[in-house]
């Protein structure tokens, strides 16, 4: 027997471990982890809400999250190796120009 | 049983997120964020969501992770550059940091008369009634969500591909 507000708790701390990586990082890779950790964070929380009302409407939440974080990682990987491509760099300091 | 359960795998997740923020190697980065999908896994076993942990492990461990263990290699990605932390975020940061910890505990050890417990084993998601309802009452967001992964997909090939090809 475990009180929902104890997920809820560690839903929230993986949330706030994202921000604080999405704010504190400079590889541009380790953003996007940062990205799908926030994301992993809020999953957590679905899923803890979904048991706690009984409904499985939680789930399917989750599931759409999931394809879009996949379609996410596809089209933003995609987009860093062209920025390594043109920039020869990963420090997202240094991508401060929109054209070359 | 199943509070030490939840215990230690919420203590592994919590554990894999800090140390993703401590490592400079965004593979070390990478490895401790499937240390935390992982053991969220478990989590949701626990909750009884079968289906969705199991998409867990195979999409978010399994298919995005290698995704991202894969662009780190072929770009070569090594240790980040050390950077001058900012003032403000000195100033601002660590007493806000402590104000919002102070105001989550209080929040939390506050009496909560009606707060649900969770038994485990107090529902399931297995897949055929996970699936029966994606088919039918979600159905348009399915068919929505096919055509984001087509866009996705084609951006991904339009976007890797070398320009003067």
């Amino acid at each position: 027997m475990i009180p929902l507000s104890w997920y809820l708790l560690l839903g929230a701390f993986l949330f706030a471990c994202g921000v604080t990586g999405f704010l504190i990082k400079r590889n541009i890779i380790t953003l996007f982890m940062s990205i799908e950790l926030m994301l992993n964070g809020v999953n957590l929380s679905f899923i803890a809400f979904a048991t706690s009302l009984g409904t499985l409407d939680g789930h399917i939440f989750v599931f759409f999250v999931m394809v879009v974080a996949a379609a996410e990682a596809a089209a933003g990987l995609a987009i860093i190796i062209s920025v390594y491509r043109t920039r020869e760099t990963l420090n997202v300091d240094r991508v401060n120009l929109l054209k070359l | 049983m199943h509070l030490y359960l939840f215990l230690l795998f919420g203590a592994i997740c919590a554990g894999g997120a800090v140390n993703l923020l401590i490592q400079r190697k965004a593979i070390n980065s990478a490895l401790s964020l499937i240390v935390v999908m992982g053991s969220l896994a478990v989590i949701y076993m626990m909750l009884g969501a079968e289906f969705v942990a199991v998409v867990q492990v195979i999409i978010y461990a399994g298919a995005i992770m290698v995704l991202f263990i894969f662009v780190i290699m072929l770009l070569n990605a090594g240790e980040e550059e050390p950077s001058k932390g900012s003032t403000v975020a000195k100033i601002v940061g660590i007493p806000g940091l402590f104000a919002c910890v102070i105001v989550v505990v209080k929040l939390w050890l506050q009496q909560r008369p009606g707060e649900r417990l969770i038994p485990i084993g107090a529902m399931y998601g297995p897949a055929d009634q996970v699936g029966m309802m994606l088919f039918t009452k979600y159905l348009l967001a399915f068919e929505v969500t096919s055509i984001l992964v087509l866009i996705a997909i084609m951006g991904a090939v339009v976007l890797a591909r070398r320009s003067n090809s």
